[in-house]
């Protein structure tokens, strides 16, 4: 049972149930407890445990951590070392990712993300901050952490002097500080404090996104499909607003037999019946265009200005913004001198800019055949839509049977503004009945107007096929089909918004210059300037002989670190995965493998275990997997004094470790057992409670935190906002690092405001209602059997009668006390956004709150042994 | 030396302390199983008794009342006062003084001189030259020692108040309050031994004032201040959650105290025994919190004195605070004032900010005073650097050369000045402090060598004074 629980905890953080603790304890074949291993090795939470381990480390947090400490989106780099452990990514490649995703040869946006390794660091947005000065600072801690998290080495100290034990030097230091002066970065990110831009970022889909947007395409297609199905009806009423919306059942257009202009303008007659003004522009100019017709009963005309390239703006006109002014529009028909009497002139669009300056308000259609009535200057204009087709249409006042005779179109263009004229236009004639509007046509986009135009017939495919799309988009018979996809489609969009998140990545540009810094200080610029290199004493990097010429970069780092001759880093590695496993590394000072650094009692081990690292291709599942197997691991915890007189911190091994849980693994293990806990895996950062107030120390901007709702507030502590100022009090109570910088080891202290969290914290007791009512609910009614489900649940053990008895007499008084004081028993079980359930009694809830609350407090709950 | 500053070599002590054995808190808890309302007076809480034990000098002051003026106040309208800058108003600032020097928001900018914007006095016996804005601070001259030569590395905000509070710009060092319990063990069982208080003030932007800044960085964390707060609950979770009241909070504890003595009992765990007393300590922690924030015992002259009606969040009120849980044995009680960052308008800004502060400071020191505590309580008062002679606007930028500081009872002389800066107050130019001074003089008072407390972290040993050599001012050792 301790065991299982043990590797329960060391593996995926959380404690196992008491059914899984059955079966293992059930399992009596030979590799029983081999198959544990692999399924705890093989379960998601395996990479969030170890991505607890791995974020101390890389200081990873939510934000910038100087001054304002602003937050920073970069939560992504936190998935994808939870998914990177998962997936057992090799750690050499785990490496690579992080120091050089950027460089990797088509780095795909995952590596990108994990090329945010290298923004981690904190930065500052506050005024008066002197650029280089915090290069500096930021160079150095780059330093710090590459060196501390790969090669257990205090290089920190050379930043200002030569190493006191070890043989790094300065100029080891600030070369290895070069190998960073290509990332793209600011001393200040001025202003970041009010825009959250902190430098290069992209924005990355969650990788669950594409499967998350599978049934919402599978959906919009199928109703497209509706869309897209021709009916008989639908054909019908197409043909109907066809006929309803363009004239061009009646508009005929008119192949002009000639057409001229004054002042040397000339007018070319195009293929598609239009005409098409070139040549001398003239300020004023009158256009005078002749056709024939055999339409029986004309009663209108049109006149449309359309756009061509070879106009100023696109045109439709000649005039510098593309517009035209027609005063007047003329008819004359056969040998009559009088011109046909118009009426009714509409267009489809009347340009109102500078209408007060025309007797008409705006420049309306009717002006142009009103015979100059209000001064000949007036007439109808389009602005501001130039580089688009519009048209004019007029009534006649009485049909005319055309009858193949000549109709002369005289179009004025008098406005006194020079250079008003058309530049391409053309005509036509219906016989469709009165009234005609050019207005129908309005709020049909442009291409439709356009195809309407045309003649059904002569109608490209592409053109049919675009004005039957149109229809479906309009059909009053497919609303409903196209208010789903609409909706759907927006569901799309909030989905996308909602599983994209924008994280800080490396972009390599030319790099700075790097020297070294006498003493540190980053004014005193006479020290040499140095080039990527590794420190002077170790086997330098090996690169391709094409590359030599070329500086050294962040890749040539990784694989040097990750090097099979580089025995160092999977040392420094291993160690950390025993301390994982031990409570303690086989050389304890994990941060030291200098000369100031602990002798192993055990150096074989570690020498053999690093060695299998290296030769397994860096497979962390299986080194954990060969530590966790071995005999050694499955040793009792047990001591006693004389095992601990002779060897106080269990150097030899002669037992397993016994330690605290990490903070994290509190919270998760009480919303475990509790059956709060929400076992999704990534994501934005959550906001479990924490006490109003708690950031009045925080400026720029003031912030006031607000907790989320739902399942965030249950989720695995490993996805808590990282307030690097401010983190989560309770966290902070259990030894949780600010990550400001790279922490190796944490502390594990056992104080009174530890104590005051596991007491007082609301989550704590708001999962110990939740118990409560797991315990009411599922275990049969009487109080021993209740009893020993609390234990069984929270310590996966039957109580003993002692403790049984504690727990009975508890059990008594507060629901006695309850009984007498329902209000404070209704307050408790109020604690938390979990909805209060209604069918339990809420004395007795309150009163096995308050039993599970003890479980959850006691030392053994929290600690592996 | 210390092999690892965590929770071995602190649990080791423990465990001495503790003298567990079948005879101890075992039998204790068998004996009380059945009635855990016994517990209570049986529970042996360990007391950590420091690693400099007993200290390396008589120790002059017991107490530290840390006055931490934040933002940056100008010395030249405090406690440095420059006839010379009043004639050179408007001219030029020499440029053999800033050429090449470190400068925070006037980068780029013309550098002109800015004349002292209030008159100073003299004070006392001793005659000390204090600002006119500090009359009650001021008739308290001859108790204090300023400190006219104060030299710090930072010149913005957030690194400068890291290295004031634990010798060093990067994070992850620990405060002075937690070298101070490292060193020197428990002051009191009841309450934090490092205590932290803040208030904003009305004028200028309150400075950002990160949690690093009372961290304990790699010393167990138990060695953290904690931050009493004057809105919400007091102490984070030192408060029953609804529907527990303090019978049922304490019925509680005895519960899980019972059931961690019969684990300790089976396992023979040293860790149960002091997550034991740890619970222990949260209670008594929990108890005595609502009687050191209640003031209401108060005599009403004593808080118009202070010039506050309680523990209402402001300067004064954390003043009377700090006085609190001076006499409950609180040994490092820091008080922020956020309100010193006077980039413009410096003499609407340090009329209104010192106006907050002058009465309460006047009003603690002689209240200590009166109740003799004065002389074994240090009083500091002061920011993590100065201001400059020359004008931004109307207001002065970050200056690092020079600055002053005032320090007061325990173990300093009263009425002196010490250290000088040039005539313009930009230099600091006569026996010179740095910050690493003031901490080593600090914890030489306090009893400690600050050589010899000492911790190893990443290779190297740590200290609060850091590397480079540290000077006591002896000088100014009453």
């Amino acid at each position: 049972m301790t065991l299982i629980r043990r590797l329960s905890f060391d593996i995926i953080g959380l404690p196992p149930s008491p059914q899984e603790v059955q079966a293992f304890v059930e399992d009596k074949s030979p590799n029983a407890y081999e198959k544990v291993v692999d399924r705890l090795l093989n379960s998601k939470h395996y990479g969030e445990r170890m991505a607890m381990f791995w974020l101390d480390l890389v200081r990873f947090a939510d934000t910038v951590g100087y001054h304002g400490d602003q937050n920073v989106s970069i939560s992504p780099f936190r998935d994808y070392v939870i998914n990177s452990f998962n997936d057992n990514m090799q750690f050499d490649q785990f490496t690579r990712e992080q120091l050089a995703g950027d460089l990797l040869p088509n780095s795909s946006p995952r590596q990108k993300v994990a090329s945010g390794y290298n923004r981690l660091g904190m930065m500052s947005a506050e005024g008066g901050v002197q650029p280089k000065e915090y290069l500096a600072k930021y160079a150095a801690e780059r330093v710090r952490n590459v060196s501390l998290v790969w090669m257990g080495a205090t290089m920190g100290c050379c930043e200002c002097h030569d190493h006191k034990y070890d043989p790094y030097t300065m100029v080891d230091f600030y070369s290895m500080a070069s190998f960073f002066a290509d990332i793209q970065e600011k001393g200040i990110y001025a202003g970041a404090h009010a825009s959250g831009k902190w430098g290069s970022s992209i924005n990355y889909p969650d990788p669950e996104l594409p499967t998350l947007l599978k049934p919402i395409d599978d959906q919009i297609t199928q109703l497209q499909a509706v869309l897209n199905l021709s009916t008989p009806a639908l054909d019908e009423a197409q043909r109907i607003w066809e006929t309803n919306n363009s004239e061009q059942v009646g508009w005929r257009v008119l192949a002009p037999l000639q057409a001229t202009a004054e002042h040397g303008t000339k007018l070319t007659i195009q293929t598609d019946k239009s005409i098409l003004a070139s040549a001398a522009a003239a300020p004023q100019n009158v256009y005078t265009v002749t056709a024939k017709t055999d339409l029986k009963s004309i009663t209108g005309f049109r006149l449309e200005a359309l756009p061509d390239k070879s106009l100023p703006k696109g045109g439709p006109g000649r005039a510098g913004n593309g517009n035209f002014v027609v005063s007047e529009l003329r008819v004359f028909f056969g040998e009559k001198a009088d011109a046909i009497a118009l009426q009714n002139a509409t267009a489809t669009v009347e340009q109102t800019l500078a209408g007060n300056a025309t007797p008409y308000g705006k420049w309306s259609a009717a002006s142009a055949i009103d015979n100059d009535a209000k001064g000949s200057s007036w007439g109808w204009a389009i602005l501001p839509e130039a580089n688009k087709p519009n048209q004019m249409v007029v009534e006649t006042k009485e049909s005319i049977d055309g009858n193949n005779s000549v109709l002369k179109f005289v179009i004025e263009q008098n406005h006194t503004n020079s250079g008003h004229t058309l530049g391409k236009f053309r005509l036509a004639v219906t016989s469709a009945a009165q009234p005609l509007s050019a207005k129908k046509t309005q709020g049909l986009p442009e291409n439709i107007r356009t195809i309407l135009a045309v003649d059904g017939p002569s109608r490209t495919d592409k053109q049919k096929s675009d004005l039957t799309a149109h229809y479906r988009s309009i059909a009053p018979s497919l609303a409903e089909t196209r208010k789903k996809i609409a909706a759907l489609n927006q569901q799309k969009v909030q989905l996308t918004k909602e599983h994209t998140r924008s994280t800080l990545v490396t972009v390599a540009v030319k790099p700075r210059a790097m020297r070294v810094l006498p003493r540190g200080n980053w004014m005193d610029d006479s020290g040499p300037e140095v080039t990527p290199t590794v420190p002077h004493f170790l086997r330098q990097v090996e690169r391709a002989q094409a590359d030599k010429a070329s500086r050294a970069n962040r890749l040539d780092l990784a694989n040097w670190l990750m090097s099979k001759d580089n025995p160092l880093t999977a040392r420094v590695f291993v160690n950390r995965l025993w301390k994982l496993y031990f409570g303690r590394g086989l050389v304890s000072s994990l941060d030291d493998f200098g000369k100031q650094g602990t002798q192993s009692a055990h150096p074989e081990i570690l020498d053999e275990l690093a060695s299998d690292f290296i030769d397994s291709e860096w497979d962390v599942k299986q080194t954990i997997k060969t530590i966790v197997t071995s005999s050694t691991y499955k040793q009792s915890s047990q001591s006693d004094e004389a095992s601990r007189t002779r060897d106080p911190f269990n150097d030899l091994l002669a037992r397993q470790g016994r330690f605290r849980q990490d903070a994290e693994m509190i919270r998760d293990s009480v919303l475990s057992v509790s059956g709060l806990l929400v076992r999704k895996i990534g994501g934005r950062s959550v906001r479990p409670y924490q006490p109003a107030g708690y950031y009045a120390h925080l400026n720029f901007p003031k912030r006031t935190y607000q907790h989320d709702k739902g399942e965030n507030l249950w989720r695995r502590t490993v996805y808590t906002h990282w307030q690097r100022q401010f983190l989560h009090p309770s966290l902070r109570a259990f030894d949780a690092p600010s990550r400001e910088e790279c922490t190796v080891e944490r502390a594990r202290s056992n104080t009174p405001l530890a104590a005051l969290v596991m007491l007082n914290d609301p989550i704590y007791v708001e999962a110990s209602r939740a118990f409560a009512e797991r315990t009411l609910n599922e275990a049969p009614k009487e109080m021993g059997p209740r009893i020993s489900f609390v234990f069984q649940r929270a310590l996966l053990r039957e109580p003993s009668v002692d403790e049984t008895k504690i727990v009975s007499q508890l059990l008594v008084k507060y629901e006695k006390d309850f009984r007498e004081d329902p209000v404070a028993a209704k307050k408790l079980i109020d604690i938390g956004e979990r909805p209060t359930p209604e069918n339990l009694d809420a004395v007795e809830l309150a009163t096995w709150t308050g039993i599970c609350r003890i479980l959850f407090n006691t030392h053994e709950f929290i600690t592996r042994n | 030396m210390l092999q690892h500053p965590d929770h071995e070599t602190m649990r080791a002590t423990r465990r001495s302390f503790l003298g567990r054995s079948t005879a101890g808190i075992g039998a204790i808890a068998l004996g009380s199983l059945l009635r855990p309302d016994s517990l209570l007076g049986d529970v042996v809480v360990p007391k950590w008794h420091g690693v400099i034990n007993p200290p390396h000098f008589k120790p002059r002051a017991k107490r530290i009342i840390h006055l931490y003026m934040a933002g940056g106040p100008s010395h030249l309208e405090t406690f440095d006062y420059k006839p010379k800058l009043a004639e050179m108003n408007g001219k030029p600032m020499p440029e053999s003084l800033t050429k090449g020097k470190q400068i925070a928001q006037l980068q780029g900018k013309k550098l002109v001189c800015l004349a002292p914007q209030w008159p100073f006095q003299q004070y006392g016996e001793s005659g000390l030259n204090i600002s006119s804005k500090f009359p009650l601070i001021g008739s308290l001259a001859d108790k204090l020692c300023l400190i006219r030569s104060m030299k710090t590395e930072q010149i913005n905000h957030d690194p400068a108040h890291t290295l004031f509070n634990t010798g060093n710009a990067n994070p992850g060092r620990p405060a002075i309050g937690s070298w101070l319990t490292y060193g020197l063990g428990d002051s009191t069982q009841n309450l934090p031994n490092f205590v932290v208080l803040s208030s904003i003030g009305r004028g200028g932007q309150a400075q950002p004032i990160a949690s690093r800044q009372w961290s304990s960085g790699f010393l167990p964390s138990r060695l953290q201040g904690v931050e009493f707060r004057s809105r919400g609950e007091p102490v984070l979770y030192a408060t029953n959650p609804p529907g527990i009241n303090d019978s049922r909070q304490r019925e509680a504890i005895n519960a899980v105290q019972a059931l961690n003595k019969i684990h300790d009992e089976l396992f023979d765990d040293p860790e149960a025994a002091t997550r034991i007393a740890q619970y222990e300590l949260a209670y008594r922690m929990q108890a005595s919190v609502p009687g050191l924030m209640d003031v209401s015992d108060e005599p009403q002259h004593v808080l118009e004195k202070y010039g506050t009606k309680g523990a209402d969040g402001t300067f004064a009120g954390n003043c009377l605070l700090a006085r609190r849980m001076a006499e409950r044995d609180v040994r490092f009680i820091q008080v922020y004032h956020r309100g010193w960052d006077h980039h413009g308008n410096i003499k609407k800004s340090i009329e209104t900010t010192a106006g907050e502060v002058d009465r309460a400071t006047h009003a603690l020191i002689s209240d200590l005073a009166e109740r003799g505590m004065l002389e074994d309580t240090l009083i500091m008062f002061g920011g993590e650097f100065g201001r400059t002679p020359m004008a931004q606007g109307s207001g002065r930028d970050h200056h690092i050369a020079g600055y002053s500081y005032m320090l007061a009872g325990g173990g300093v002389k009263g009425g002196v000045s010490y250290g000088e800066t040039d005539e313009f107050g930009y230099n600091s130019v006569k026996d010179i402090v740095h910050i690493r001074d003031l901490h080593a003089t600090i914890l030489q008072l306090m009893g400690i060598d600050h050589e010899r407390l000492s911790v190893k972290f990443q290779g190297l040993d740590m200290r609060l004074t850091g590397v480079e050599a540290a000077r006591v001012i002896k000088e100014i050792l009453a």
